[in-house]
């Protein structure tokens, strides 16, 4: 195994408030790896350091072997909610990377990618004129456009409906088979964790480290049936009781 | 995958994007029908008015009837012109001086919070007094030309456009800023590329604003002091009880006022109807 990503030891403390404390995790190279915690566990504040936006208290992150201090271009990110720029139209918004870094863009492979999420013809639409899904797609197409080695994916796809969400998902294992990117997955569906993931990990609550760490070994592209199966309703309800345990509500019995 | 894009309905969309804002609300497409509804009221206003004003033979200087308004508009119209010209100056030039300085003011003052926590009272203070009151005092300083006055527009407008334009400034999205900083952008990338277009709709409401208030003020200065100007005729014209003459120069401010207002309509709807 060729560890592309290590999380060792991250803590983050803002002010009074400890969000990570001695997290360590190796995500390897070419794989799908779920993080699920309860809520505000520092599953983002994670991510957000893994990506260099901002920095750890204690511990660090590495790519490759090589210390995280700054975002990178080996890195690419997609957000809650696609975080489309609005004044532009979705092509200005998939050029806007290479605006930025003054690089001519691949435009044959951006015209792949697009062709791929199923967005051709929609270039010149504003975000607004876009659905939910097809907002997520072209921030997807811009995260990819610059062929980064990691994605890091923030909760991408919780603000759409369920329908639209598992093609989403569908979407996200289809890449990944075409581009092999490491992907890192943040969310709070273990359903979609189950089916996206080689691995799911499992944070504590506040200050989050890792509780425990679930291999996924599921034969892709992964469909309905796949996700019928025992294995994983042993493995959701297992998730779903590290999740439970750690809550300060009392377990509901069945005779209540 | 690809066959499950949803249908989108273009003119739905178009239509949200230009009535939701408060910058583009009240010009919209118009049906035939509304067109002939809108000409219909007009003529029964105007109409109307004249009717009411001949049946009961309401002396022209209590008001003056449409038709008498309109022709001492075009009877006037050459020598109204220059005077047309002067104040054009005064507010063009008072309106540059005034909205350059407001939205450079406002993007370094929303830079710093300990700055503009110090400097907001003052542009409250500036924003809250009528500019018209120091004219008298402009004047002695500075003679009866055009500088007074290009100081009282700028005066007006400037802090408008600042507090508008500051209120754009500070509406930071930090996903977007994320967004930019994850893809390296420099400081300056970020301002032009991220918050100067977030800002921009909160920019051309103060500028709307502001160059209706320094309109005013144009107005007022010259009809304060000075010998030239729009404001200078109506002065004139009330002293001489001409009210056909005095409404018609009314009625080419209004004008000028709508056309302002059409002006930056057009531009909100190309550069900011992105906003909903």
């Amino acid at each position: 195994m060729v560890v592309k990503l290590a999380v060792r030891n991250a803590g983050k403390r803002y002010d009074d408030l400890e969000a990570l404390k001695g997290c360590s995790f190796d995500v390897a190279d070419k794989t799908i790896v779920s993080i699920v915690g309860p809520s505000g566990c520092g599953k983002t504040t994670l991510l957000w350091s893994m990506s260099g936006l901002h920095s750890l208290t204690s511990g660090q992150v590495d790519l490759d072997g090589e210390r995280i201090t700054a975002p990178r271009p080996e890195i690419g990110l997609v957000f809650q909610e696609a975080n489309l720029l609005p004044w532009r139209n979705l092509m200005d918004n998939i050029l806007f990377p290479f605006e930025v870094k003054h690089q001519t863009p691949d435009m044959a492979w951006i015209t792949h990618l697009m062709d791929r999420v199923g967005l051709t013809g929609f270039e010149k639409r504003m975000p607004r004129e876009l659905s939910g899904g097809m907002q997520q797609r072209g921030a997807i197409v811009r995260a990819l456009s610059l062929r980064p080695q990691v994605l890091l994916m923030d909760e991408p796809f919780g603000a759409l409906d369920a329908f639209t969400r598992e093609e989403m998902n569908r979407l996200v294992e289809e890449i990944w088979l075409e581009t092999k990117t490491t992907i890192v997955f943040i969310t709070h569906s273990i359903e979609e964790a189950i089916f996206l993931s080689d691995r799911v990990i499992v944070l504590t609550k506040r200050p989050g480290r890792v509780h425990a760490d679930y291999p996924v070994n599921l034969p892709r592209p992964r469909s309905l049936e796949t996700m019928a199966g025992r294995e994983v309703f042993d493995l959701m309800n297992k998730i779903k009781a590290d999740i439970y345990g750690m809550s300060s509500m009392r377990p509901r019995s069945a005779a209540e | 995958m690809t066959d499950a894009i949803p249908e989108f309905k273009k003119t739905e969309a178009t239509k949200v994007g230009i009535t939701g804002s408060a910058l583009t609300a009240g010009i919209g497409s118009a049906t035939r029908k509304e067109i002939a509804i809108i000409l219909a009221v007009a003529v029964l206003v105007i109409g109307g008015l004249e009717f009411v004003l001949w049946a009961y033979d309401v002396p022209q200087y209590i008001l003056p009837r449409p038709s008498l308004i309109a022709a001492a508009l075009v009877k006037e119209f050459p020598l109204l012109l220059p005077h047309l010209g002067y104040s054009m100056v005064s507010l063009l030039s008072g309106f540059t001086i005034g909205a350059v300085t407001g939205m450079v003011m406002a993007a370094i003052v929303t830079q710093y919070p300990l700055v503009e926590k110090v400097v907001t009272p003052y542009i409250l203070v500036l924003v809250t007094t009528p500019m018209l009151a120091l004219v008298p005092l402009l004047i002695l300083r500075f003679g009866f030309g055009y500088t007074p006055r290009i100081i009282a527009v700028a005066l007006a407008v400037g802090p408008m456009v600042m507090i508008n334009a500051a209120t754009g400034f500070r509406r930071t999205d930090s996903a977007k800023l994320a967004l930019a900083r994850s893809y390296g952008a420099s400081t300056l990338q970020i301002f032009w590329k991220i918050r100067a277009p977030m800002a921009l709709p909160m920019i051309l409401v103060g500028l709307m604003i502001g160059s209706i208030f320094g309109l005013l003020t144009t107005v007022g200065a010259e009809m304060v002091g000075g010998g030239f100007g729009l404001g200078n005729r109506l002065t004139t014209y009330s002293s001489m009880i001409n009210m056909p003459e005095f409404f018609a120069v009314i009625l080419l401010l209004s004008i000028i006022g709508i056309l302002i207002y059409v002006i930056f309509f057009l531009i909100g709807k190309k550069w900011a109807s992105w906003e909903t």
